[in-house]
């Protein structure tokens, strides 16, 4: 693999069924590119729990994987509604999902630990009532 | 321990990918929050959730799950079926209570991997 590679991807919010679509997607693609298993690995769970969280929180947006012989980069920008306080939200067990979302298995506040935990680098910016972007890398070599 | 194992451990039916029942199991998590067993990471881990969504196919698909069990005889609808079919995921569905069964698999020497850190 020489050239690189871009995904694209558009998230609707509250269609929880369909989460994790995009995620899937690229795992396959990574899979068929002969990417080292483990480094699939990190990058389908941190783009799922990426995913997730812009259909639980956001008014959806769109998610970019850029595919490079050094590195896999994950953008997933959203069209707000923004995060208040991005360190509280950091917080292992941290969690402003409602209950409706715990029963189907998320919102235990474990969604950024683990982008934080899989990615090489985690990047968010934020702004209320703007959008939220998260940019994470994992790195091939 | 095989898939075939957990399953006679558990007297557990298939739903579906019963020819895959050869595979190895080196690990297993039990939890119904998915985020909590995406913070797990072992190779050819099973699953054993009372959850029952296709984010539990999902979460099984990112961590290269082998097999899912449901406890508490739980079954999953036709489209998560599918779903398992297409991603080679063996579908169990146990009779037995969460902890009944983590503990049945914990006796036949299934191992939960190290502590979270």
């Amino acid at each position: 693999m020489n050239e690189s590679i871009t995904l694209n991807y558009d998230v609707d919010s509250s269609d929880f069924t369909r989460a994790g679509e995009a995620s899937s997607n690229v795992k396959r693609t990574l899979k068929l590119m002969d990417v080292d298993p483990e480094i699939v690995r990190r990058v389908a769970i941190s783009l799922y729990e990426g995913e997730i969280n812009m259909v639980i929180h956001s008014y959806g947006g769109e998610i970019k994987v850029i595919i490079t012989p050094d590195e896999i980069e994950m953008v997933l920008r959203d069209k707000g509604p923004g995060i208040e306080d991005t360190e509280l939200a950091m917080k292992a067990g941290y969690s402003t999902a409602p209950d409706n979302i715990r029963s189907l298995g998320f919102g235990a506040g474990m969604g950024l630990p683990n982008m934080k935990r899989y990615s090489d680098d985690l990047k968010i910016e934020s702004k209320v009532g703007v959008g939220t972007t998260v940019r994470m890398k994992v790195y091939i070599s | 321990m095989t898939i075939k194992d957990v399953r006679d451990a558990l007297r557990a039916r298939y739903i579906c990918g019963e020819e895959l029942e050869g595979r190895e199991v080196h690990s297993a998590c039990g939890s119904d929050m998915m985020s909590d067993v995406l913070a797990f990471v072992k190779d050819r881990a099973v699953l054993l959730t009372g959850l029952c969504n296709p984010q539990v196919i999902r979460t099984a698909e990112m961590m290269d799950i082998v097999c899912i069990v449901f406890v508490r005889g739980k079954m999953p609808d036709d489209i998560m079926i599918e779903m398992a079919k297409e991603r080679e995921i063996v579908l169990l569905s146990s009779g037995h209570r969460m902890f009944s069964a983590c503990g049945l698999l914990y006796e036949k020497g299934l191992r939960g991997g190290a502590p979270y850190r």
